[in-house]
């Protein structure tokens, strides 16, 4: 055996859809979390209930590189269909652990192999009901995995314990089993691959989840009160976190509700809903994915133009059309961006990781009720649907902000004065009132149609464009309410790096691959849309600029041009899409594609810069060879 | 509609929320002069006038076309919401939840509910939204210049358009069919039955689906066409004589002999007093009323009156329990949870 190498590997399990094995693979996530060591953990399903074959994959990394890796050190192979494609898929030097039921020919020598005895080993334990064995089985790789590379059976008894809410049989029933896979391993298998865990102390003060749940958690502290929504992965576990959390977050003596949550007929009636409820005055949202972006992007216009807010949440799925509904993009940015038939602009925030999915809960609504249009919050399936690790939620550091609304009060001041599109304060934003109001100068008419100061009607050409131009104001004076983006600069680094969302852990690492070869660069992760002044700068800084994202297009580097079209030519796209959570290994290679010869001596050495690519003609290419 | 002036010095009529019926009024009508929109919405003034319903207490919903553009002419002091074609359920019943006091008066047409809306139609009336549903049925589409609505019947033949090759929807079908709590039918060209049936639907808890043929004078008012006056004043069999008697009011039945009449008592005490004409008809059997239209339809009836009411089955709202107050009165004491809960949620993670 090699020298040993610790807390740097990854692991990926071939198991069968539907057959249980989430359980097995969050557990091992969560242990190795508990055991203080950098960790993620991301299910690559297919989209199918049960049958087709899925994968897990985790990734330790002792400097908290945590991204995926397109190698696997470890595989373990549970399901005989992709057995092939999994024992292929391990690195010379890895470890392949497979349930010794599936009698397949094993061509490899370069890689140690485990069998386990998976079959063997639940019908042992006698207290497992037969109807549960299928299930509990995979709990055998667990302990079998735990054995040979070291994970401490005090934090797989930990997270199991969390994963059952600390019911004690179900506990019992898996640990035991957790147990036998390792009291077997450790009686006959000898380690041969050189792959280990050791505890460390870098997730100390850090949790563990999922974006959904987190943009959930949010959006009740940011006073939710009603969501209309439709079930589309990977969004539907948004909306189903708000339904788990509400009862406990908002509980109220007298048991009765001050929020609404409908599961709507379509996207239409779910964003329909959602803008009704903005409208009269609650803070109120929907959940999507692409196709139901599509779907709403009438009442999307709808709202911008009558001025209602709401906020609609879009977990990205990889498209067009139905696309690869169980895969991960940064695909509707343009999309989004001009949402809607005429001018429009949108207001978009682009959460970095779970913390992020919990603030951006909160400040979307006070945005979208600021600014009195819809509020866009841009994650992806892979952010909203995987563990990830993350800082703790914090809570808000400033109250509710209602924006500008006159209840009865406000207008007998004004002696019942006011028009609801009128710019009182020159900043775009009119007031509003609300329905219920019961003051006689309350009431306003709203419509999609074209409407003058006072929301009366009118096709009266001047004031058709009077309004648009103030609706072209309104956006101006938001670049002041959105979240500014995240600067990581690098002393004397010519290439800037732009990205968001995800990817900020992949582009991390490639970051640190190309400083180590040599090439410095600095990271501006952009965190709203429309852009603060802080882009621009960021651009005028550097040479060159790469930006970073996971579609085919290279939609913010579109945008960037479109926003700053002098500094479009400092501007690269480093853009690709397969479905798959970003790599350090595709932005690094597209990153270098692009660095300027001066600069890229890191490329020569690490071998990825095809020499003479063009900078001209590489404008729009995928970075992907 | 005629109103008296007052005399001079005299003061003016009001209600018991001391508003005139001008209160009650809205913008002039930009539709066409014999619209039946019009009459019906002069019969919605009238309506909340004489119900002394507060304006500020009604939330008014639309979607798209001509019957759409009405809520602009009646109720000014309420306020509207003009939406999408076809998809005013949906913000109504999204805006319904801010403050469950408020009354939803939505007004849409037979291309915006029988058409690009029907799913919408179908689902607020399965959740039994608590609000009146009218849909001006003309049987073509106005604002784009005459085509052929799905309302309009089989073999009805329009300047430009042919001759209509489909079987008409029946909105009152449809929504008995997607268990509607309440389903009338009424005619533009019977103001005093139009206004007694919107009464009767505002005080309904639950959702209230009007049907009124509303003739448009300008595309589909041929003498043979069924969504005409004159097809509708010739074919109009009203299946009872129906009168709207307020909660507050003391029910005085008089000179009717027993069996003539039945009452229908609403979730807030009011009734509905339905003065038998040809036959005994019994709406709230609803296998009763699927077959009483289908009887209709065949035999070309214009039946009008209530078609069906369930009073007592809780209303959308009433399923979520919410707090008493306006939901969108509560304030960030009420909506965001305590700061002492964070490092609660934070251990829930993991």
């Amino acid at each position: 055996m090699s020298k040993k190498i610790v807390n740097d590997f990854s692991i990926t399990v071939g198991t069968v859809n539907g057959s249980g094995s989430s359980t097995a693979n969050n557990t091992i996530l969560r242990a190795l979390f508990k055991m203080g060591i950098p960790v993620s953990g991301k299910n690559l399903f297919p989209s199918n209930i049960q049958g087709l074959p899925t994968w897990y994959t985790i990734r330790v990394n002792k400097d908290g590189f945590v991204a995926r890796r397109e190698e696997n050190e470890i595989v373990i192979a549970m399901n005989p269909n992709s057995f092939a494609r999994d024992l292929e898929s391990v690195q010379p030097g890895g470890a392949f652990f497979y349930a010794d039921d599936i009698k397949l020919h094993i061509p490899r020598e370069d890689i140690a192999v485990y069998p386990m005895p998976v079959k063997q080993i639940i019908r042992e334990q006698t207290a497992v009901p037969s109807n549960l064995r299928d299930l509990v089985a995979n709990m055998v790789y667990v302990g079998v995995l735990a054995q040979m590379i070291g994970i401490d059976m005090s934090r797989i008894e930990a997270a199991l314990s969390f994963h059952f809410k600390g019911k004690e049989k179900p506990i019992a029933l898996n640990l035991n089993t957790v147990r036998a896979g390792a009291e077997w391993a450790k009686a006959n298998l000898v380690k041969k691959d050189p792959y280990f865990v050791e505890p460390m102390n870098k997730t100390d003060g850090m949790i563990m989840a999922d974006g959904n749940t987190a943009a959930a958690i949010g959006s009740i502290y940011g006073g939710m009160q009603f969501a209309g929504w439709y079930p589309i992965t990977p969004a539907s576990s948004l909306a189903e976190a708000l339904n788990d959390y509400l009862p406990i977050l908002r509980k109220r003596d007298d048991g009765k509700h001050t929020y609404a949550v409908v599961q709507a007929e379509d996207e239409l009636a779910a964003l329909g809903m959602a803008i009704g409820a903005g409208w009269a005055g609650l803070r109120s949202m929907t959940s999507t994915s692409g196709p139901g972006l599509s779907l709403m992007t009438e009442f999307a216009g709808l709202a911008y133009y009558a001025e209602v807010p709401v906020v609609i949440w879009d977990v990205q799925r990889i498209g067009p059309s139905t696309g690869l509904p169980t895969r991960t993009s940064q695909g509707d940015l343009t999309f989004t961006a001009i949402i809607g038939h005429g001018d429009s602009h949108s207001v978009i925030l682009l959460p970095g990781g779970a913390d992020e999915c919990f603030e951006f809960g909160w400040r979307a609504f006070d945005l979208a009720e600021r600014l009195q249009t819809p509020v866009f919050v841009l994650s992806d399936l892979d952010m909203g649907m995987n563990q990830w690790m993350s800082k703790p939620f914090q809570y808000p550091d400033t109250p509710m902000d209602r924006g500008k609304v006159l209840w009865e009060a406000d207008l007998e001041n004004l002696k019942g004065n006011w028009g609801r599109y009128l710019d009182k304060d020159g900043d775009g934003i009119p007031y509003r009132t609300i329905p219920g109001s019961t003051h006689p100068a309350s009431a306003y008419f709203t419509r999609g149609t074209g409407h003058d100061e006072q929301a009366r009607y009118s096709e009266d050409a001047t004031v058709y464009f009077r309004n648009m131009e103030r609706l072209k104001k309104k956006n101006e004076t938001a670049r002041q309410y959105v979240p500014k983006p995240v600067v990581r600069e690098s002393r004397g680094a010519k290439i800037g790096i732009i990205a968001y969302g995800s990817t900020e852990s992949a582009v991390e690492e490639a970051r640190a691959q190309m400083a180590e070869a040599g090439l410095k660069s600095s990271l501006m992760r952009v965190r709203a849309i429309p852009f603060t002044q802080e882009v621009k700068g960021f651009i005028e800084k550097y040479e060159q600029v790469m930006v970073v994202e996971m579609n085919r297009d290279g939609q913010m580097h579109q945008l960037l041009c479109m926003e700053y079209p002098q500094l479009a030519a400092k501007l690269r796209p480093v853009a690709y899409q397969d479905g798959m959570p970003a790599s350090a290994r595709w932005i690094r290679e597209g990153i270098l594609k692009f660095a300027k010869p001066q600069q890229s001596s890191a490329s020569r050495k690490m071998g990825a810069a095809k020499k003479g690519a063009s900078k001209k003609t590489a404008v729009k290419k995928g970075a992907k060879k | 509609m005629t109103e008296t002036l007052p005399m001079a010095g005299a003061p003016a009529q009001v209600n018991l929320v001391g508003l005139s019926k001008k209160d009650y009024g809205g913008a002039p009508s930009t539709l066409c002069q014999g619209c039946g929109h019009n009459s019906i919405s002069s019969q919605i003034i009238s309506a909340c006038y004489e119900m002394d319903v507060r304006p500020e207490d009604v939330l008014k919903f639309s979607g798209i076309g001509c019957s759409s553009k009405s809520p602009t002419y009646f109720l000014n002091r309420s306020f509207g919401f003009n939406g999408l074609h076809g998809r005013m359920p949906s913000v109504a019943t999204g805006a319904l939840f801010a403050d469950t006091h408020l009354r939803g008066i939505g007004v849409s047409g037979d291309g915006d509910s029988a058409s690009i809306g029907m799913g919408q139609f179908k689902h607020i009336i399965r959740r039994n939204v608590d609000m009146v549903y009218i849909v001006e049925n003309n049987g073509v589409y106005g604002l784009t210049k005459g085509q052929f609505s799905a309302t309009a019947e089989v073999g009805l033949e329009l300047k430009k358009q042919g001759v209509n090759q489909y079987m008409p929807i029946d909105i009152a079908m449809e929504a008995i069919a997607s268990n509607a709590t309440f389903v009338a039918r009424s005619f533009a060209g019977n103001p005093k039955q139009v206004k007694e049936l919107i009464k009767a639907a505002i005080a309904h808890h639950g959702i209230a689906v009007l049907d009124i043929i509303s003739p448009c004078v300008t595309f589909n008012n041929q003498e043979n066409a069924y969504h005409s006056y004159t097809w509708g004043k010739d074919h109009e069999a009203p299946l009872h004589e129906l009168s709207f008697i307020p909660a507050r009011d003391e029910i005085m039945i008089e000179d009717i002999e027993p069996g003539e009449t039945r009452e229908v008592t609403l979730h807030d005490g009011s009734m509905i007093v339905l003065k038998n004409l040809e036959k005994d008809y019994n709406p709230t059997h609803r296998w009763e009323a699927l077959k009483m239209l289908e009887e209709a339809q065949r035999n070309n009836w214009l039946v009008t009156g209530l078609i069906y009411v369930e009073p007592a089955k809780p209303s959308f709202t009433d399923t979520y329990n919410l707090v008493d107050a306006p939901l969108n009165r509560l304030t960030e004491a009420d909506l965001r949870p305590a700061p002492e809960t964070m490092a609660k949620v934070n251990a829930l993670m993991f």
